[in-house]
């Protein structure tokens, strides 16, 4: 544990970077449409945890956003619930149409 | 929380380690894991442990929030999502090989530039000492409740003329994001009402071209009269149906 240090902002940052990463990945690779909106549940989340890292007394005494990287977090959340409830509406409509729910077999706009 | 600061001066970071451990590792699950049903249950752990972070950091009130919008909400209805469309083929779904590679080289460059950033400013790199006196645990829902109907209790004593605008509550938004919830309520339930298909002979959607494609390779020709269509995209007996024999 002496190794380690105190947590710090980056430490917050760095699995905000991971989480990132891993949902952009997530979003990139998943076939199902479900995967790739739980990819972008992980993306917002990785965002999230910057807002609250940086808005945080108690990581950063000096200099934190204060209440205000919480609020903003909080609506982040919010419109994340949003989201989700809109493109669960698409992927069933798509699901109703097309008989599946392959991100590959939505091509029909394709120029 | 001073109690455990005496009794044992690393529980931050041993708390931390713990559930930073299971956001990345269960996140790793959600992106690894072909089947949706446990990509969304590792989802559920993932962002449970990062309410836990959020804890750790001081935020109680956005943790909390977090538990109960995300886990409780979006969760729940993606799960309903995954219930909903749950056949025997999307269950699991494989990547292309190609895919994984060119995710990964684009992912794994992202993850350095991002963990660049994040170790890169010596602000954020170097401990503050967290033993002042105003960082004790304050009450946070009350300045957040009022900070959204537009006052800023939090930093009244700092305001000066100059940043006072800049200092103004968030009401605004929070109109605009009620209203957004509004539209989008209304929006996805209109979206994701059931719809018959009353005319299924000359509707143009796929389901029901596939499901007169079904009746058309039966082994034994059909009277349509005998079948009704439901919304399900079964064909189903016609229980009105005079010529019907039970």
């Amino acid at each position: 544990m002496l190794l380690i240090g105190t947590v710090t902002v980056s430490w917050y940052l760095a699995v905000g970077a991971v989480l990132f990463v891993l949902g952009a990945v997530c979003m990139a690779t998943k076939r199902n449409l479900l995967g790739v909106l739980m990819g972008v549940e992980l993306v917002l989340n990785g965002a999230n945890m910057n807002f609250i890292a940086f808005g945080s007394k108690v990581l950063r005494p000096e200099g934190s956003l204060g209440l205000d990287g919480q609020l903003i977090a909080l609506f982040v959340i919010v419109l994340a619930a949003a989201e989700a409830a809109v493109a669960l509406a698409i992927a069933l409509n798509f699901y109703n149409n097309h008989n599946t729910v392959d991100v590959d077999r939505a091509n029909e706009l394709n120029g | 929380m001073d109690l455990l600061a005496v009794a044992w001066p690393y529980w931050h970071q041993f708390f931390f380690i713990i559930f930073a451990t299971i956001a990345i590792g269960f996140g790793f699950g959600v992106l690894l894991s072909k089947n949706v049903v446990r990509m969304a249950f590792y989802l559920v752990l993932s962002l449970g442990s990062t309410a836990g972070l959020f804890f750790l950091a001081g935020a109680e009130f956005v943790g909390a929030m977090q538990l109960m919008i995300y886990v409780g909400g979006t969760l729940v209805l993606l799960i309903f999502g995954v219930m909903l469309t749950a056949q025997k083929d999307f269950i699991n779904m494989d990547t292309h090989t190609q895919d994984w590679i060119l995710a990964t080289i684009v992912g794994g460059s992202l993850l350095m530039v991002l963990l660049f950033g994040a170790f890169g400013a010596e602000d954020w790199r170097t401990p503050q000492d967290i033993n002042d006196a105003h960082v004790s645990a304050t009450k946070e829902a009350t300045p957040l409740g009022l900070a959204l109907t537009g006052i800023r209790v939090d930093t009244l004593g700092e305001s000066t003329d100059a940043v006072a605008d800049g200092k103004s509550g968030y009401l605004m938004p929070f109109i605009i994001v009620s209203f957004h919830l509004l539209v989008v309520l209304i929006g996805a339930a209109y979206m994701a009402r059931t719809k018959k298909l009353s005319h299924a002979t000359d509707d143009k959607s796929s389901r029901a071209k596939l499901m007169l494609f079904k009746m058309e390779h039966e082994e034994e020709p059909l009277e349509e009269a005998k079948y009704v269509v439901t919304h399900k995209g079964k064909s189903a007996l016609n229980p009105l149906d005079p010529n019907d024999e039970n």
